[in-house]
């Protein structure tokens, strides 16, 4: 029957020629602009791999990734602020609300060690907190979701009114701070920052991909299609859960990091509700179960979105709300699911 | 060789894809306006970038529209004309989406993509603030049309909005003067309210006022009680509020202020620095009646050159439309350019730059000037919500020149900035 | 005691918004398992429902009868916002029946379209929009004739629907040409509903204020509660309703319609948002980001209130109302002017609105750890399915 095996490779090999191509190829000819954005979005890649954990692999819909990332961001964003000043100095947004020393938790992040840690382990803490409170009380489904927007929407109020902790709305800027003595937002370190990307990129998938292979991502999955039959034959689920949704928000904060040098600014703006939600549509709409598929989905539709908003900026929220739709109705595999998909005989 | 369901299926595909296409270059199109005539020599790409989208697209699509109109008239009268020749202007718009991080990005892109020579946009302070460091590393030029705190002087940003000594100082010396010393601060949750607030306490403790309390609410958060009650505990015999609230708190503001009886029929002045006419049709004038507005421009103001502004920007944008202080300010902006790249006899951003400083343009609020410090002078106006929702004009300050770095705050007091002068330090020095 | 009253008066205030907003999602969420994510827009049409009857009344009744528009604007946003949601679950929800966190996905899409609908529709975009849905319609009939390889046959329907929106916004945008086809009905902007001079005074009542706003809210409130108790325990759909929430398959079994219960109270859940959103249109601003401003307050009231009993809606929201207003306007410190510095300050770190949020949810999940099935937890014993 197969009489096509080079049409069956080159359907399961296709999404990965597109990726390496966009890594390889893409960098000689985009112009910087448009390399920058591709960096970007494949920084968002890394957090679409954790939701593709939780919520492809274990069935937990997180609403709230925006947290982890955002904190992420901020983590490296405060370092750099700290990074570029002469001793004893304070950012200059302090001057504003007349903020005279440091807070304290500012301190720690002068140090670049400290400062790598932080980067995924507070926001896999907090992930990891969050998610035992939640999980310990089978708090589950839906309740899971609006648990995890709500609490979105706390940090989101939180880092939005401290102005003078962490200068709220505006968010902390990352151009103008210099790293090796070569300005962030500098063509060189930005380019340097595309290949860093793609390399954690690459590192992240391999990291998800060794969880789901093995035992671990077969308890996982046994989670997500019958949580109460795993429970009954002696297994601690609560403690997986908890322990993938804090790996979610490590690869959410790595990612959060990468994001926030490469757009130049980390801002609450981050942790807005619909940008979350757009992170799972990534997802869904790459493939979820699929690993690769998150990250094409991220990086596909934030291209889409960016040179929609450049034509014509009012339809992009009907294609956005017409792809949710189109993905829980007609693609509920997503596209790879959809392009990976055997053939069956009419 | 394909089989022949196949062949069939790919066949509709292709004719799908054919059609859908052909619709798309249909919507293209029909998008796309006509250029008219062919009398100019060339064309100069500048940036629009406003959030056509999300929560500020409310007042952002208004100052665009004025940009833009201005832009129409600029290219009707025969473009810039740069070294002999006609230059049309071609006006590139991004969406900022409300979102400051996104403003940054669609900045880089104008920059870098498109090479605009330069970038009208913004409206809050996140955005702008969000943008400056953009401008910055890559040494081009913004130019920002609304009122905003102060507080900063970049080499990069041209602002045409009023400084607080342009809006809110005078303001305060009207209020103290004639209203009362008791105040109580109400504002947004971000930049702008906040330093606000800050340079207000200052003034009013030099200027004998008292601050009797300050809250803030997040922005789109129209849950007003709890600062309504604190109104009540501060002021329960009527005081002076300035409300420098942006966006949609300020309806529920206004509407449940005014159920509470905290109204200036009942001893209160109510100040706001974010209130013009566009914002009290979308309230409703019977909510705003009798409260206080400062700004440097209002539909009311009775000039030739203002009542022109607004009957072009009502035949442009339909009869319903209102003028307001934000798109004097942009409409004035694009001009101001335009003068400036005449004078400099080029487009390029920095050439504009030097030879901004000094050129004056007859705007509708009257003559304004760019001043060494990147700001402009302007004419500042005090005025009280009508019936109809429009202002009576109370007080006329005439033209104030801008002051960058707050002289009531401590920290940046006796700063100024001159970037006409050839110091490292002109951006921020000791007078 | 008059600050006791106050307080009370005001957390209850705000609790009643809160009770009437969340209380269709609380309905459906009891029923269907499901969290309507558009349900913060169909309010939204609630309050455009009331801003279009506000200037029906200016335009062509006479100025005697227009303080009455508020209580004629109720049932046409229940009317509206109701008939949305019924096409909501007949065209979306119902696909994707016992996969919630689809379903969730799906109404937020729903959602993002609704909010960008009301900025964007002109007569040519409303021209546009129903020829594009009639060809969705037609097509697929054309099509079932066509043969396509399994791989695209599922997607049939999705490509019929791209094209015919394609269609429609080629219409569209050749009519929008017209210049008066092209004007925006609501534009982006917020949208100007004033109430009625009664609605705009308070009264004094030993020594409290209260604005007859709030005290409209409330007696709505009381009156909707009233209404769906009535309904759910006394009438015949009520009691199928009831039946089909608490078993769903046995009601089957036993000939309840379930499909129909499932659309009627798709239909009352959405209806009670349109009636949420005319209340909401005299606190507040009416564009179209007002569904968003209460929607993750309604996730909270329902989250805490738990599934199946109105009375843990009623008492969350109420709850969440009254502390939310307490913290956030820092009565704590006038009620006990002696407290120690170090209490003083945290309380005054707290007083502002967006902390006072952060303090509440804070306090929904410690309150989950002690009961994680919100107030009221189904009695039974039964494996989650």
């Amino acid at each position: 029957m197969n009489s096509f095996p080079w049409l069956k490779a080159w359907r399961r090999w296709l999404p990965w020629l597109v990726l390496v191509v966009a890594a390889l190829v893409l960098p000689i000819v985009l112009p910087p602009f448009r390399l920058n954005l591709l960096g970007r979005f494949l920084s968002l890649g890394i957090v679409a791999l954790g939701i593709d954990l939780i919520w492809g692999y274990t069935g937990l819909l997180s609403l709230g990734q925006g947290i982890f990332f955002a904190l992420g961001g901020y983590a490296l964003g405060m370092h750099l602020q700290l990074g570029s000043l002469a001793p004893g100095q304070l950012p200059e947004f302090f001057g504003l609300y007349g903020v005279k020393s440091l807070p304290g938790f500012w301190q720690p992040f002068t140090s670049p060690l400290f400062t790598f840690f932080a980067i995924w382990i507070v926001p896999a803490l907090v992930a990891g907190l969050l998610g035992y409170l939640v999980f310990r009380n089978r708090i589950k489904g839906v309740y899971f979701s609006i648990l995890t927007q709500a609490a979105l929407l706390v940090f989101f109020n939180f880092f939005n009114g401290q102005q003078k902790l962490i200068n709220g709305t505006n968010g902390l800027k990352t151009d103008t701070a210099k790293v090796f003595g070569d300005l962030v937002g500098s063509d060189l370190v930005q380019k340097e920052l595309f290949w860093l990307t793609v390399v954690l990129v690459v590192a992240a998938w391999w990291l998800c991909r060794w969880l789901t292979k093995g035992r671990f991502g077969d308890v996982l999955v046994a989670i997500r299609d019958d949580e109460p039959r795993l429970r009954f034959t002696g297994y601690n689920t609560t403690s997986y859960k908890t322990l993938v949704f804090a790996v979610a928000g490590a690869l959410a904060g790595i990612s959060g990091a990468l994001y926030t040098v490469q757009s130049g600014i980390v801002s609450p703006q981050f942790m807005a509700v619909p940008f979350s939600i757009e992170m799972v549509i990534w997802v869904a709409v790459g493939g979820r179960g699929t690993l690769i598929g998150a990250v094409l989905g991220a990086v596909l539709i934030n291209f889409a979105k960016s040179l929609v908003s450049e034509q014509l900026p009012e339809t992009w929220l009907f294609i956005q709300g017409g792809l949710f739709l189109l993905v829980v109705t007609a693609l509920p595999d997503g596209l790879l699911g959809w392009w990976w998909r055997r053939e069956v005989k009419p | 060789m394909l089989s022949a369901p196949l062949q069939k299926t790919s066949f509709r595909l292709l004719s799908g894809a054919t059609a859908l296409a052909a619709s798309l270059s249909l919507v293209a199109c029909g998008g796309e306006k006509k250029s008219e005539g062919g009398a100019f020599d060339g064309e100069v790409k500048v940036g629009i970038l406003h959030s056509r989208s999300g929560t500020m697209a409310i007042s952002e699509n208004t100052v665009a529209e004025a940009e833009l109109m201005a832009i129409d008239e600029i290219n009707k009268a025969g473009g810039v004309l740069v070294d002999g020749k006609h230059l049309k202007i071609v006006p590139v718009e991004e969406d900022g989406a409300s979102d400051w991080p996104t403003f940054a990005e669609k900045s880089k892109k104008l920059i870098d993509q498109d090479k605009v020579a330069v970038v009208f946009g913004g409206w809050t302070s996140a955005s702008r603030k969000a943008m400056l460091p953009v401008y910055e590393a890559k040494d081009h030029f913004l130019y920002y049309p609304i009122q905003y705190e102060g507080q900063e002087c970049s080499k990069n940003i041209f602002y045409s909005g009023a400084t607080p000594n342009q809006q809110a100082e005078p303001a305060v010396q009207w209020l103290l003067k004639n209203k009362g010393k008791d105040f109580f601060l109400v504002g947004s949750d971000y930049v702008y309210p906040r330093t606000a607030n800050t340079i207000m306490k200052e003034q009013l403790k030099a200027e004998g006022g008292k601050v009797v309390g300050e809250d803030y609410l997040p922005l789109g958060n129209t849950e007003v009680a709890p600062i309504i009650a604190k109104i009540k505990q501060a002021l329960p015999k009527g005081g002076v509020i300035v409300n420098t609230l942006n966006g949609d708190s300020n309806v529920a503001f206004f509407k449940q202020m005014k159920a509470a009886g905290i109204t200036p029929a009942n001893g209160y002045s109510i100040m706001s620095f974010s209130i013009a006419e566009e914002e009290i049709a979308a309230i409703g004038p019977e909510y705003l009646e009798g409260t206080y507005a400062a700004w440097n421009f209002f539909q009311s103001l009775d000039t030739p050159a203002s009542k022109k502004f607004t009957a072009d920007f009502k035949a442009k944008y339909g009869e319903k439309r209102v003028t307001s202080d934000p798109a004097e300010a942009a409409y004035a902006m694009v001009y101001l350019w335009a003068k400036g790249a005449e004078k400099a006899n080029s487009v390029d951003d920095n050439k504009v730059r030097d030879a901004l400083v000094g050129v004056s343009f007859d705007a509708p609020e009257g003559k304004v000037t760019v001043e060494p410090n990147h700001h402009i002078s302007k004419l500042v106006l005090i005025g009280e919500v009508q019936k109809d929702g429009m202002f009576k004009i109370l007080e006329n300050k005439g033209i104030v020149k801008p002051i960058a770095w707050n002289q009531f705050v401590p920290e940046t007091k006796g700063y100024s900035c001159d970037w006409t002068q050839k110091r490292p330090d002109a951006g921020k020095f000791k007078m | 005691m008059n600050l006791f009253y106050d307080t009370l008066f005001n957390g209850l205030a705000i609790g009643s918004v809160l009770v009437l907003a969340a209380l269709g999602l609380a309905v459906v969420f009891g029923l269907m398992g499901v969290i309507n994510m558009a349900h913060g827009e169909l309010m939204m049409l609630g309050a455009y429902t009331t801003f279009v009857v506000q200037n029906v009344f200016k335009a062509v009744l006479p100025e005697s009868v227009f303080p009455i528009y508020i209580l004629v604007a109720i049932p046409f946003a229940f009317l509206v916002s109701g008939l949305a949601g019924l096409l909501l679950e007949k065209t979306v929800v119902r696909r994707l029946y016992g996969r919630p966190l689809e379903t969730l996905l799906a109404t937020w899409g729903v959602s993002l379209i609704l909010q960008q609908f009301v900025r964007s529709v002109s007569s040519a975009f409303a021209i546009g929009l129903l020829l594009a849905v009639a060809i969705g319609l037609f097509l697929p009939r054309l099509l079932v004739r066509v043969q396509l390889a399994p791989r695209w046959a599922g997607l049939k329907g999705t490509i019929s629907w791209i094209s015919a929106g394609l269609v429609g916004i080629g219409v569209a945008s050749l009519l929008g040409e017209e210049r008066s086809l092209d004007q925006p009905w609501f534009s982006a902007r917020n949208l100007d509903v004033t109430a009625p001079s009664w609605l705009r005074g308070s009264i004094e009542l030993g020594g409290v204020t209260m604005p007859t706003a709030r005290l409209f809210i409330i007696a709505l409130t009381i009156l909707a509660l009233w209404g769906v108790t009535w309904f759910l325990q006394k009438s015949v759909w009520g009691i199928r309703i009831r039946a089909v929430t608490q078993n769903r398959s046995m009601s089957d079994c036993l000939g309840i319609p379930t499909e129909t219960v499932d659309a009627l109270t798709f239909l009352i859940g959405s209806g009670l948002a349109g009636v949420a959103g005319v209340a909401v249109t005299l606190l507040g601003s009416v564009g179209p980001n007002l569904g968003g401003n209460y929607i993750v307050d309604c996730f909270m009231v329902v989250v805490l209130g738990g599934v199946g009993k109105l009375l843990g809606t009623v008492l969350a929201a109420l709850g969440i109302g009254v502390i939310s207003y307490v913290v956030g306007s820092g009565s704590l410190l006038l009620i006990w002017p002696a407290m120690p510095a170090g209490l003083n300050e945290l309380i005054t770190f707290f007083a502002t609105t967006s902390m006072a949020k952060v303090l509440v949810f804070a306090l929904i999940v410690l309150f989950l750890q002690v009961r994680p099935a919100g107030l009221f937890p189904p009695k039974g014993r039964m494996v989650e399915a």
